[in-house]
């Protein structure tokens, strides 16, 4: 430990007097950075004052922090998804701004006024809800991370896009406020069954996205919302109502919620049908894949994010999440699995199917590494290779690829995706 | 109370049929709301469903309610967390009873038994004219499927095969899927346009066109569920839990894990990753197998689409050397879009080295050609008398033949409905005029 604390200090000398060397070189004045030795501008004149803009944005310099999408994904941006820059986030909360899209008809733009939310149904009395009378029922807070299923379904059959933020960006994280599923079934007059009874949920926009909740699920910690990270949900991510279904596929997260069901099976929708389900090798195809198992990616470094410093001390972060309950460890290997090092939680424990983010202070020697993550859960799960989810499921697979990442970092500190044996 | 119930017992009877379940409490009255969005609901007995205008009512009415309706909705309570559940019994009073008529407006779900179905039936023959209409421009004429667009039809027998092509004849378990998505969400940009009628014949072409039901079929509410779905037995319920969770849920390795590691692919050798800033790189790349997107899994990644969705910014369009090279190289350009229009042709016509006669005859150097002389085809006689009276296939005979073929040639045996668009007859045009005789 005090020899490592030596070798980082004198790192951390040598690298102060190399870069004054190379100040003296070229400032005759005065000895040292001029941003120190020069009054600038910032320091002698006069910032924006307040309401200068009465919501603001990142400032510009910042201004590559940006969803992106893949082009060639999707035949129209309107039926498209796009991805949250993870490789340039901290901590564990994803900015609604930067949070990624998913639309299969456009994202719509409906008043609060203009909203109702429709409940029907088997054993229940039918009820129209206006926005003020969601206002009127107990809420809770919860933090959520919420991933669609075809999060990472381009590498499958190999690496493929080069940055986290292509490879795992359709994921973000969130304080979600709003009034838990089983509040207004229960207004509704629903009796509690859960055998052999479903929740149908479907969205007020032209796709009207439909899905099937198993009742179980719908009574235990589905969310009705209406904000995000304290403020209203953004259009695109529902505004003013979606469902928050916890630890599970994003698709299922109806936006623009406009009508709850109870039904006594399920409704078999063309997106838990023909979408969202996973062909394996003899052709058949899993369906109801609905939760999110324990998945990790180290976002810096990262192809987007490579190590610009030179070696010495480096930290190497990521997050990891889990549809299952708390991610307890993530380990984190820089030889492409041969051997893992435990790395540091953001919290002692991460919360329950939340984004937790993880920390690996290290010292980067220069030469190259195979950098990879692991993430457990508190089942127990620990996140599989590539390899591992091929034996089961084959080649065909599009969702659910929760494998290990791995990122190639050369000797200049930069960084590709790579697949390896 | 007697009032209300006189009141309200008919609409009472009417949402239980409807809903097609006994459970109605004493204590729960379905209200009839004359009109929705007029902001009048009416309260029901017992404080269950209350009106904004009225919330102090509402407030006593609640105060009042849990030595009524204590017994019961005890019971009926789930398990709610403390903070979630006041003792007001999970019963708040807040919303207002939905409509009959507001219920059968929102749901229109069908489900895979059929229940949901609406009265009405519709012909592959009217489907086909509704199809081309209404779907074509995405899904092709024949529901093969347009660049990126869900292919609909074809795929028989893939869903092992390295790219499995997933459509309603290969894929699809359910015929109700079909019907409901179409007749709720489709077409794109115009949903909820099509009658019950018109989604029954849409439902019958695509199955017309997966070779599951003959030319003369009509689909009804009756026959609906005697189709039978290829695929209807391809499906588990997810088995992660048996076949991969026992495998991982153990203590895992963290030293001298591996022998070896070796690099075994490379994102940058496939290089289909977007540019951060402008130029717009050539997606050359983009092998077939490179690409299972969630949507459309992304086979048809061409060049072309590529760039033509050029990200936000890049704005100087014309300093771009992509969109350079695009118009000096125009002919090739033409020649390329006319193969990916060609792909509507395909099913009935081939062209290039080893073309044959199928359904339609082999098209090799059919510009300058005589129309109705390939040898071995058996045409129309309408098209070998077009032939006979001097008809020869140039650009402009060919483009008035596939703007509209059944107008253009009375009789003819193409079953194709024809290109809409010039620049697609021109470019088909273009790519049919590369292959010589």
């Amino acid at each position: 430990m005090s020899d490592d604390l030596k070798i980082s200090r004198r790192a951390v000398l040598a690298g102060s007097a190399a870069a004054a060397a190379g100040t003296l070189a070229t400032q005759a004045r005065a000895e040292g950075d001029p941003l120190i030795t020069e009054p600038q501008d910032w320091a002698m004149s006069l910032g924006e004052g307040v309401d200068a803009t009465p919501y603001g944005m990142p400032i510009e310099y910042e201004g590559d922090v940006i969803r992106r999408n893949v082009p060639w994904l999707t035949a129209d941006p309107i039926s498209s998804i796009n991805f949250t820059p993870i490789h340039a986030l901290d901590g564990t909360i994803t900015p609604q701004g930067c949070a990624f899209e998913r639309h299969h008809s456009g994202a719509i733009e409906l008043r609060k006024e203009d909203y109702r939310l429709m409940i029907n149904g088997l054993d229940l009395q039918p009820l129209v809800f206006t926005y003020a009378d969601l206002e009127r029922f107990p809420r809770e807070n919860h933090v959520y991370f919420c991933e669609c299923a075809a999060n990472t379904g381009m590498e499958w059959a190999g690496a493929q896009l080069n940055g986290a933020q292509f490879t795992h960006g359709m994921i973000h994280n969130m304080e979600y406020t709003g009034i838990p599923l089983r509040t207004l079934l229960a207004e509704a007059g629903y009796d509690g069954a859960t055998e052999g009874r479903w929740v149908y949920v479907e969205g007020a926009d032209a796709s009207s996205n439909g899905r099937s909740i198993p009742m179980e699920k719908a009574l235990d910690d589905v969310l009705v919302a209406f904000k995000a990270n304290g403020e209203a949900l953004r259009k695109e991510h529902g505004y003013p109502v979606r469902l928050v279904v916890p630890g599970w596929e994003g698709n299922m997260w109806v936006k623009w919620l406009r009508r709850i069901e109870v039904t006594d099976a399920a409704v078999e929708s063309r997106e838990e049908t023909s979408k969202y389900t996973d062909t394996l090798a003899d052709g058949t195809s899993r369906k109801w894949t609905w939760v999110m198992d324990a998945k990790s990616v180290v976002t810096s470094p990262s192809p987007q994010a490579p190590i610009t410093h030179g070696p010495g001390p480096l930290v190497i972060t990521g997050m990891a999440w889990s549809g299952h309950g708390r991610i307890t460890r993530v380990d984190v290997s820089k030889d492409g699995g041969k051997t893992w090092e435990t790395a540091r939680l953001g919290r002692t424990q991460g919360d329950t199917k939340a984004l937790t983010r993880f920390y690996l202070d290290t010292e980067w020697d220069g030469s190259e590494m195979l950098l990879q993550s692991r993430a457990m859960d508190e089942t127990g799960y620990v996140q599989p290779t590539k390899a591992q989810l091929r034996e089961v499921r084959g080649l065909n697979s599009v969702y659910h690829n929760n494998c290990i990442q791995t990122w190639h970092v050369n000797t200049d500190g930069s960084a590709e995706n790579v697949e390896v044996s | 109370m007697s009032k209300f119930l006189n009141i309200f017992a008919p609409a009472l009877g009417g949402t239980a049929t409807l809903l097609g379940a006994a459970y109605i409490a004493a204590d729960q009255f379905v209200v009839d709301v004359p009109a929705p969005l007029r902001g009048q609901a009416i309260p029901a007995a017992e404080a269950q469903t209350t009106p904004e205008p009225v919330a102090e009512e509402a407030a006593q009415a609640t105060d009042a309610a849990p030595a009524e309706v204590a017994p019961e909705a005890a019971e009926s309570q789930p398990q709610a967390p403390a903070e979630a559940a006041p003792v007001v019994l999970a019963k708040f009073g807040l919303g207002r009873p939905a409509t009959d008529d507001e219920i059968a407006a929102w749901d229109v779900k069908v489900m895979p038994d059929g229940r949901g179905l609406p009265e009405g039936s519709g012909s592959v023959e009217d489907g086909e004219a509704l199809f081309s209409e209404n779907c074509a421009v995405c899904h092709g004429e024949f529901a093969e499927g347009s660049g990126n667009w869900p292919k609909l039809a074809g795929g028989d027998g893939t869903l092992a095969d390295e790219d499995p092509l997933k459509t309603v004849g290969s894929y699809w378990p359910y015929l109700s899927t079909t019907f409901d998505y179409i007749h709720r969400s489709m077409p794109f940009g115009a949903a909820q346009t099509l009658s019950a009628d018109d989604t029954y014949a849409i439902t019958a072409y695509i199955l017309y066109s997966n070779f599951m039901v003959d030319e003369d079929f009509v689909l009804t509410r009756e026959n609906f569920l005697e189709v039978e779905m290829p695929n209807a037995e391809g499906f588990i319920v997810d088995d992660r839990a048996e076949t991969e969770y026992p495998q991982w849920r153990a203590e895992p390795c963290m030293e001298n894990c591996k022998d070896s590691v070796e690099i075994t692919m490379r994102a940058t050798v496939l290089d289909v990753t977007p540019e951060e800033e402008g130029a717009a790189e050539e997606v050359a790349q983009v092998t077939e197998a490179a690409a299972p997107a969630e949507e459309a899994q992304a086979e048809e990644a061409t060049v072309e689409t590529v760039a033509a969705e050029e990200p936000a910014t890049q704005e100087a369009a014309p300093e771009d050397p992509a969109a350079e090279d695009t118009m000096a190289a125009a002919d090739p350009e033409l020649i390329a879009a006319g193969e990916k229009v060609f792909k509507k042709c395909k099913a009935c016509h081939q062209v290039g080295a080893g073309a044959e006669n199928k359904t339609g005859p082999q098209l090799n150097g059919i510009m300058g050609r005589t129309a109705g002389t390939v040898e071995g085809f058996k045409y129309s006689k309408a098209m070998s008398e077009a032939g006979e009276g001097g008809l020869v296939w140039n650009t402009e005979t060919l483009a008035g033949f596939l703007a509209k073929p059944k107008a253009y040639l009375k009789g003819t045996k193409m079953s194709f409905n024809g290109l809409r668009k010039e620049d697609d007859i021109a470019a088909v045009e273009a790519y049919l005029g590369s292959f010589a005789e």
